[in-house]
């Protein structure tokens, strides 16, 4: 048998229910509680009046306030936009190469690209825009399509390689490999070539049979020298510095498979003063030109 | 007689899931195929070997079927640590996600374990928790024999399957993608089934009641029951793809889908988490108090508000999204009526032990219980706190909401499974008193002081990355990138996972406990399985 509660002198009277030794006392609903209790609910009805709340038949009560989260978010947007009107007129009509020559502007544009970069390209060209793999660094000054403000601005108002945008920078490598242009030992030979350009060290026998294979194929866009060709988008392949890896292995799987990087174009997204403050923006990293 | 339409029943299940292992348009389906199919050929062969055998025939009628609840709460225990490390496991996924191996990528990686952990501590530890609870409350304070006779091991062993099915089907990507629903449909339709078979020996043993009244524990598990029955049919209303694959699509569409999932989802958080619990509560503190319950009135005035305004609160999950504004605001000031009714439970729960506070100091368990109605009343004050629209612009989608459930689930669900539990074990197997007191000490500071560390870290995380996520400039620009923002959140999260780990230790020190008494505690001599009504 389960145990009785051990009832003291001065508890309270209980309910004279019990289950399995469990009684209750019956004490009153404390007051404070009570209060409390209703002053939440003449809050609720009060704040369902000011607010909208109430479902009807068609819509729901608007409240007294005339309180609306669409409304709000679209007067604080407004509110922004406004007080930004001037100064991004004023840099959607200066020239590009003229935004520097006005400090004011451009300390504008820097603080308003940064917020455009910060939300629309970290994704892929990471946070501070030191890039990743298959996604440049915008900080150092190899550029692919062209590092002056007016190229910058090009390429984020089209992008690269997609399919939305006419004036899209386009380019394609062939898949040597893939496409059996090129024969797995003489794209090991070619691969080793690439590597002695920017003194990787590699085999010197391969090298010199890849120098040929250089020639006939990639010196038509990658230069002679192997150092580019941005008409094209055709990397440096002197500077050591790669977009997807400069080791062997890579180098070689980039020649069979080529690549096909792309990027969005912004103009349908972004305003022509976000485009300008961002190129302005990237511009001023470090690289530009 | 019956053994040969189960035979004929089990076999065709037999049959039926072969045909499913063959036709599979997906590995989780085949593989839930294949559980059913060993867990019915199984059973096929338990029962064929009993059939026609003569079995000792004992009126069982007037004791206790308390083999149930033991099993449930051997569950309990070992659910409560594999959800507790896998919980561990994905804090410290968050924190250096160089643990999500390549290796295990689409197995083991954060997005499969994460709701693995959610549902292996809500619904596996828990779901059993509830379950043995109420099987051991609902026949104590009735003085009956849980109705249904082996209803009640198909309502325990079909739950296990449940879970069984539910893990598997994560672990190999079948999710309906809801939130603390993301079983498929086939899971959902044999948890209908279980659950139907929970409500009707539930029911079954109130009706048989020996005693006037029915216990205020009582309504809030059945309150629990009832409207967990109807949260899952209506959320996971929904049409497969085919027979022969996990894919189903949801009948709901658009916000009408978001808002049913968090009518859904606070609900579960509602009646699973609290109403549920507070059934618990209502048994076990008195009882080891050995005190009477601190006031009638106020558990029934506090049981009807709160089972009628929590259901209008799940609005409040869905501020500032494609939710119209009424909506929004109803949800946020329900959640905010909801305070006082969620209280009385506290007060209920910390009152009773008037009188008895001296054995605060002697008795680890009733700290452990108590220390648990301390942090329900934090969370559902901080619940309401953070459902008042200007909070919640700041809160939502931060870590403060990871705090503020784990403040509520590990704080006031499990400790209070705990407190039960060390009541339990004793009683159900007859031992004098646990095996050591000392190591329910131990439990209570690591759990204790690992909640601390979880609830503080995501608090100060939480409102630091939502100040990050909307600072502006004199510009009206955004100052931090997203990932500024989770890069600052590195050392918290360190804290958080080391929160969890302690608790996870104090899980396992419970453990032992329970099993050394089972092992060696002095035995008890006197039955407690005969049914006698107290008046």
């Amino acid at each position: 048998m389960s145990k009785k509660p051990e009832l003291h002198q001065d508890d309270p009277e209980t309910t004279g229910h019990e289950w399995d030794g469990i009684q209750e006392f019956n004490n009153p609903l404390p007051r404070w509680w009570l209060w409390t209790f209703y002053v939440t609910i003449f809050w609720a009805v009060a704040y369902s009046i000011a607010y909208p709340a109430w479902p009807m038949v068609h819509g729901a009560t608007a409240g007294l306030l005339g309180w609306s989260t669409r409304a709000n978010v679209a007067a604080d947007i407004a509110a922004v936009d406004e007080a930004n009107a001037a100064i991004n007129t004023r840099l959607a009509e200066t020239g590009l190469t003229e935004i520097a020559d006005d400090p004011e502007l451009q300390a504008y544009a820097v603080n308003a690209g940064q917020a455009v970069f910060n939300t629309w390209c970290v994704q892929c060209h990471q946070t501070g825009a030191k890039g990743a793999v298959g996604y440049p660094n915008l900080l150092d000054d190899a550029w692919l399509w062209g590092g002056d403000i007016e190229a910058i601005h090009t390429t984020i108002s089209h992008g690269i390689r997609n399919t939305d945008d006419d004036d899209a920078r386009y380019s394609e490598m062939p898949a040597f490999g893939r496409d059996e242009l090129l024969s797995a030992e003489q794209i090991d030979q070619v691969a080793n070539y690439v590597m002695s350009l920017s003194g990787e060290p590699q085999d010197a026998a391969k090298a010199e049979a890849g120098a040929e294979i250089f020639a006939d194929n990639c010196a038509a866009c990658h230069m002679e020298d192997g150092t580019g060709d941005r008409s094209q988008g055709a990397p440096n392949l002197a500077d050591a510095i790669w977009l997807y890896g400069g080791d062997h292995d890579t180098i070689v799987q980039t020649v069979t498979n080529s690549r096909f990087g792309v990027m969005p174009a912004w103009q349908p997204r972004l305003s022509e003063a976000e485009i300008r403050a961002v190129a302005t923006y990237v511009h001023q990293l470090g690289g530009g030109e | 007689m019956s053994n040969y339409i189960k035979l004929i029943v089990l076999g065709l299940i037999a049959l039926f899931a072969m045909i499913a292992i063959n036709n599979a348009r997906d590995l989780a389906y085949q593989v839930h195929a294949i559980i059913v199919m060993l867990v019915a050929i199984g059973l096929f062969i338990w029962t064929l070997r009993r059939t026609d055998e003569p079995g000792p025939r004992v009126d069982t009628s007037m004791q206790y079927n308390d083999g149930v609840v033991r099993a449930g709460v051997i569950a309990t225990a070992l659910w409560g640590v594999v959800g507790f490390l896998v919980g561990v496991t994905v804090a410290f996924q968050l924190a250096f996600p160089s643990l999500n191996f390549e290796w295990a990528q689409g197995y083991a990686n954060f997005g499969r374990l994460r709701p693995l952990h959610t549902s292996a501590v809500i619904f596996a530890f828990g779901g059993n928790a509830l379950i043995a609870t109420s099987f051991y409350v609902v026949q104590r304070t009735s003085a009956a024999r849980l109705w249904g006779g082996n209803l009640a091991w198909f309502v325990f062993w079909g739950y296990q399957l449940f879970i069984v099915l539910a893990a598997t089907g994560y672990l190999l990507g079948a999710t309906q993608s809801k939130e603390y629903a993301e079983p498929e449909w086939l899971t959902d339709l044999w948890l209908t089934i279980v659950w139907v078979a929970y409500l009707a020996v539930f029911m079954g043993t109130l009706i048989k009641r020996k005693e006037p009244h029915i216990y205020v524990a009582n309504w809030f598990y059945l309150s629990f029951i009832v409207t967990v029955a109807m949260l899952h049919l209506v959320n996971n209303a929904t049409i497969p793809v085919s027979i022969w694959g996990s894919k189903s699509v949801i009948a709901w569409a658009g916000v009408q889908d978001a808002m049913t999932q968090w009518w859904y989802g606070h609900n579960a958080v509602g009646f699973f988490l609290t109403a549920g619990f507070l059934g618990m509560m209502y048994y076990f503190i008195p009882k080891r108090a050995e005190r009477p319950v601190f006031s009638y009135k106020l558990s029934i005035i506090h049981f009807w508000a709160l089972i009628f305004i929590y259901i209008w609160a799940g609005p409040h999950h869905l501020h500032y999204t494609a939710l119209p504004d009424w909506a929004s605001t109803l949800g946020m000031v329900f959640s905010v009526v909801l305070w006082m009714p969620s209280w009385g439970g506290m007060i209920n729960g910390l009152m009773t032990l008037s009188g008895a506070w001296d054995k605060l100091r002697t008795d680890p368990v009733i700290r452990m219980m108590v220390i648990s109605v301390g942090f329900y009343g934090m969370s559902t004050f901080e619940g309401p706190m953070m459902s008042i629209r200007a909070v919640n612009s700041l809160s939502h989608y931060t870590d403060w909401t990871i705090g503020h459930v784990h403040s509520g689930a590990l704080g006031w669900n499990g400790m209070i499974t705990f407190g039960a539990l060390y009541y339990l074990v004793p009683v159900l197997w007859k031992r004098e008193r646990l095996y050591s007191l000392s190591l329910v000490s131990w439990h209570f500071w690591l759990a204790t002081i690992g909640i601390v560390l979880y609830a503080a870290s995501m608090w100060v995380t939480g409102i630091m990355e939502g100040l990050m996520w909307r600072e502006v400039d004199a510009n009206g620009f955004l100052v931090n990138t997203f990932a500024d923002t989770v890069a600052a959140k590195f050392p918290m999260y360190v804290v958080r996972a080391t929160g969890g780990l302690m608790f996870l230790l104090g899980s396992i020190i419970m453990c032992y406990n329970l099993w050394m008494t089972v092992r060696k505690a002095p035995a008890k001599e006197a039955s407690l399985t005969v049914a006698v009504p107290a008046e």
